[in-house]
Formats: structure tokens, sequence, C-alpha cells
């Protein structure tokens, strides 16, 4: 028990057998976000009319889809669709939501009241229906979506921003500094922001795997990536018409999803445990 | 627990809502289009639409138009589905009530499965029984609904397989076995995202608590293992459960949306998905509403059910 005391926070995340391999899973997701399309062995949009709903051969590991597309080539290049998506989604949301949530527990007062009565508005609508309704307006594409979630996760971003805020603000030196004569801007940039980093990233690690699975929802949807994108969630989609003829056609996508989702879920597990060790969790 | 504070909770949804409503107001006054274009189609001339706009009081600033609608939410004129041509109150009654039905089961089948498995992967804490739950918690976590649903679809209603059928809904009255087996599916996906989320809750509520003085002093004085590990460590650990059920309901909102959707489940959310499909304002408006409405009306039970299990809070 003690050891997980010992080291730094990287250490005890890659020694914690959860955290390495949600470390690992990632690396080779980040390596498929890189490489993805110069792995791919076809074009992901080319069509082979011939080899139309196959199963897997040598040919085409993964099989093929309506249009004889290689199923493997889309989902090497979707990777970069669906997984950057919930990391530029998680990364909006967590600096607006730290802006917000900073501004709204330093200034105090009537504003902070506004501020938050807002985001308990915004967030008595669950999170995807939010976003559903963002889209709505702005219409569906994959940039629409990435924004309607960003701003469907800052309320809660800005909510945890707020509370470290808050208890920071009253610590001696937050008060030495004004005491010094320091103005507003210095004392939340070096002063509280740093002490807000910590909590707002362990948070935002965990939420990356929400965000790809909203985000893969909304495409699934229809309201986010378009056809004939290469994204995982839309993939998904368009399978279904198909999914007795060739179940593997559903099958892969849906793997990859969920594998990314499970590597970003227990690498945010473990960096939680890792920043704040505790006894026995 | 006292009345005042039950007042003011209810007072504070009230709010809440009222928040929401102007939200939602809000959004769908920003889409383009309106009621009238809507009726009369792209090829509609100005004078004809100036006039259907005058008389459905479009022309009105926003703020008379958001008080009619209010006005209309209060004394139950929920306006009419521009799509659909039918009054809304009962269109959203009657896919609420499907929607609630399946939430019931799910809440309570997930109840019933996911806490025991806590209590088991606590109690077998670091042995091959804690990590096989953990394992298949994190799988469920990980999977999207839809993915969830559109698997179960894939390998268990094959027409070889042929077990359940692929979607769609026969009334109970009608013929009450397939009605439940057209429920069997969504409620199976749904429990298997919830599963995930409250064994993990219970079980890490559970450590906590067994490692607490209590626990020890109930199992030193020869109590058997189950009598502590459900009358004395559960009853502790259930507190903060209940709160992560409440949260779930907002979760099991989205999921029911998509759930609805891929099982083609005629309950609020699909018809939700179809009104923004066809941009229909009005049923927009009150199926959003109404789905926060839900949402605060769980948060507000939980925190009831917290205080009547747990006698040293007081709210006031």
């Amino acid at each position: 028990m003690t050891d997980r005391f010992r080291g730094s926070w990287l250490e005890r995340l890659l020694t914690n057998p959860l955290g390495l391999a949600g470390t690992v899973i990632l690396l080779v997701a980040a390596a498929q976000v890189a490489l993805g399309p110069a792995l791919a062995p076809y074009d992901p949009l080319e069509f082979h009319p011939r080899n139309r709903l196959e199963g897997p051969s040598l040919a085409f590991w993964f099989g093929t889809d309506q249009f004889g597309r290689d199923v493997f080539s889309r989902v090497m290049v979707g990777a970069r669709s669906t997984i950057l998506f919930g990391v530029v989604a998680t990364v909006l949301s967590t600096a607006a939501g730290s802006l917000v949530g900073i501004v709204s527990g330093y200034v105090g007062g009537r504003i902070d009241d506004v501020i938050m009565r807002a985001t308990d508005s915004f967030m008595a609508i669950p999170n995807l229906l939010l976003a559903m309704l963002i889209i709505t307006v702005l219409g569906p594409s994959t940039t629409n979506a990435v924004l309607a979630v960003a701003v469907s996760f800052t309320p809660s971003m800005a909510r945890i921003a707020r509370s470290v805020t808050l208890s920071v603000r009253t610590r001696d030196f937050v008060h030495a500094a004004v005491a010094r004569g320091e103005g507003a801007a210095y004392i939340v940039l070096r002063e509280i922001l740093p002490n807000v980093v910590a909590p707002v990233v362990i948070e935002s690690s965990i939420r990356i795997a929400f965000a790809i699975m909203i985000g893969a929802t909304l495409s699934f949807l229809g309201l986010g990536a378009q056809p004939p994108a290469s994204d995982w969630g839309l993939m998904v989609s368009e399978a279904r018409s198909f999914m007795f003829r060739n179940p593997w056609l559903v099958v892969w996508p849906s793997l990859a999803i969920g594998s990314v989702a499970i590597g970003f879920n227990l690498f945010g597990d473990g960096l939680r445990d890792a920043l704040n060790p505790r006894v026995g969790r | 627990m006292r009345p005042a504070y039950l007042l003011k909770r209810v007072g504070f949804i009230a709010v809440i809502l009222l928040v929401v409503s102007f939200i939602v107001f809000a959004i769908t006054q920003i889409l383009p289009g309106n009621a009238a274009q809507m009726i009369l189609g792209e090829f509609a001339l100005p004078e004809q639409l100036r006039a259907l706009e005058r008389q459905f009081g479009l022309d009105d600033p926003w703020f008379v138009q958001y008080g009619r609608w209010l006005a209309g939410l209060v004394s139950g004129d929920w306006g009419t589905s521009m799509v659909m041509r039918q009054p809304v109150l009962p269109l959203v009654l009657d896919a609420l009530g499907r929607s609630l039905v399946l939430a019931a089961i799910a809440l309570a089948a997930v109840t019933c499965i996911a806490i025991p498995m806590g209590v088991l992967a606590a109690s077998r804490r670091g042995k091959a029984a804690d990590a096989g739950i953990s394992i298949v918690s994190y799988a469920g976590v990980s999977f999207p609904e839809f993915v969830t649903a559109t698997l179960l679809l894939v390998f268990l209603t094959r027409p070889e397989v042929g077990l359940f059928p692929a979607g769609g809904y026969t009334p109970p009255g009608e013929d009450f076995l397939r009605y439940l087996s057209h429920l069997v599916l969504p409620a199976l996906t749904l429990i298997i995202i919830l599963m995930a989320h409250i064994s993990r809750q219970t079980r890490s509520e559970m450590v906590d608590a067994l490692q607490h003085d209590y626990v020890r002093t109930a199992t030193l004085k020869g109590l058997p293992r189950r009598t502590v590990l459900v009358k004395h460590a559960l009853r502790n650990a259930m507190l903060p459960t209940i709160t992560v059920i409440a949260l779930d309901v907002g979760y099991l909102i989205g999921g029911i949306i998509v759930v609805e959707e891929v099982f083609a489940y005629p309950g609020l959310g699909r018809l939700l998905v179809f009104a923004m499909q066809n941009r229909d304002l009005p049923l927009i408006q009150a199926g959003v509403l109404v789905m926060a409405a839900t949402y605060a009306t769980a948060n507000l039970a939980a925190d009831l059910l917290y205080a009547a299990l747990d006698r040293r809070i007081q709210y006031d």
C-alpha cells in the first residue's frame, strides 16, 4: 500500500496495472491518429464494386462495406475524426469553463450569483439533449457538433473551477498578493490559476471518454460528421442497413469506439489516483 | 423534514425550469424560418406570409410571444405541432408515459443487479470476482448506448435467431407479450450502461465503509459476514450511491433518446429527435422542457430519499 505514495505521479500511474493498460491503449490510439492515413492500405473512399459487403479476408482485413470500401482503412482514418473530436471539445470546454469559473469565484457577489444560476439552468438539460438542441440551430456538421459538446460541458467545468477558486481565494498567499498591491489580473493568473489547473485537468481527462462517446453518438444520429466521412459513429449508423448481411460492418467501428473510450477511462482514473493518492481505492 | 424546505426546493425547481424555458425559447427563436413559413412552404408570397404571421402573432415582439407561450404552458395549451398538426400536450404526455415505463424498468432492474455486484466486488477486493466485475464495468461505461444497442440488434434479432423484434411498439392492450418483447432490448441496453456506473460507485463506497471502525467492531463481536456487509456497511454506502443513481437519470435521459431511436420505440426521445429533424418548434420546446422537468424532479426525489434514509440529515 505504501508504495503508492512513493515516486512521481507518472511512476504511480504506470505501476498501477489499470493505469498502465489505459496509457498503452492511448499510445496506440495516438499512433492511429498520427499515422492512420499513412498505414491504411487503401484510400478509405475508394469503391471496389466487385467486392461489396465482403467479410474479412487477406485483401480486406476487416471486410468491405456496401460500396466495397475497405473497412480497415476507414477505421484507421476514422480515428482522427472520432478521437480528435473528443479532445478538442474537452479542451474548449475546459478553457471556457475555467475562465467562467475563476471569474465567477474571484469576483463573487451579484455576478457570481447570476453565473451560477445560469450554469444550474444549463445543467438541468442533460448533455446530449443540450448538444442536440444547439446543433438544431447551427446545422449538422462536425465543427458545430464539437462546439455543441464544448458548450454542454462548460457549466460543470465552471463549477469545479469556481469551487477551487473559492477555497484558494481566502488563503494567505492571495492575501499577501493583495497586500503587496498586485492587480486582479496578476492574482488570478499567478496565484489562483496554478491551483485550479490540477483538479480541472483530472476532471477533463475523465471527460474526454464521455466527449468521444457523445461525439460518436451525434454522428450516429446524423448530427455530426456527414457522409462520406470516415467517422466511427457514422460508420455504425450506415452499417445498420446491412447489419444482417455483414455484421462485421457494425462490429469493427463499435470495437474501435469502445476500446478508445476504455483507454481514456482507465487513463483518467489512473491519473486521478496518481495525482491524489488515497488509501485503498 | 420541514414543509418549508420542501416548498423552497420546489420553488427552486420552478425557477430553474423558468430559465430553461427561456433558454429553449431563445434557441428556437434563432432558428431560421417560422411556423408561417413552414406551413406555406418556400414558394409562399410575402403578403401571404405576413397575413399568417399576423394571425399566429409571430410579428409581435419576442417577449410578448414568450409570455404567450408561458401562459399557454401553464394553462395546458401547449400549442400545435407544426408537422403532425396535432395538439402538443397529448402527444408529449403519451410519449413521456412510454419513456417512463422504459426508464422505470431499467432503473429497477439495474438497482437489483448493480448494488449486489458492487457489494460482492468490495467484499472480494483484489480477488478474481472483483477484477472480473471491474473489467465488465469498464467495458459497460465505455460503449456508448448506440453501440451497445446496435450490437444487441445485430446479434439477438437476426432472422435465424429471431429472439426479439428488431424494433417498434405494440400497445399493451393489444398483445401484452409482444408489448413486453418490444421493451426487452431497449431496457437491456440501458441496464448494461447504468449497471457499470452504479456497481462501480457501490464498490468504491463499500470499500470506504468497510475500513471504518464500526465494521471492525461488528466483525469482532462475532456477527456473521453477511450481516456486517448488508446491515452495517451497505447501509452507509447506499447514501452516496443514491445520489449517483439520481445523477444517472441525466445519463438515462440521453440514453433513452438514443435507444428509442435505434429500436424505433415511440417515446419522448424519439419524438424529440423527430421534432428536431423537422424543426417542429412547439414540439421541440415542449419536449426539452418536459425532459428538464423530469431530471429536476429525479434530483429532488433523490435528496428526499437521502434524508429519509439518513436521520442525521435535517434539511431546513
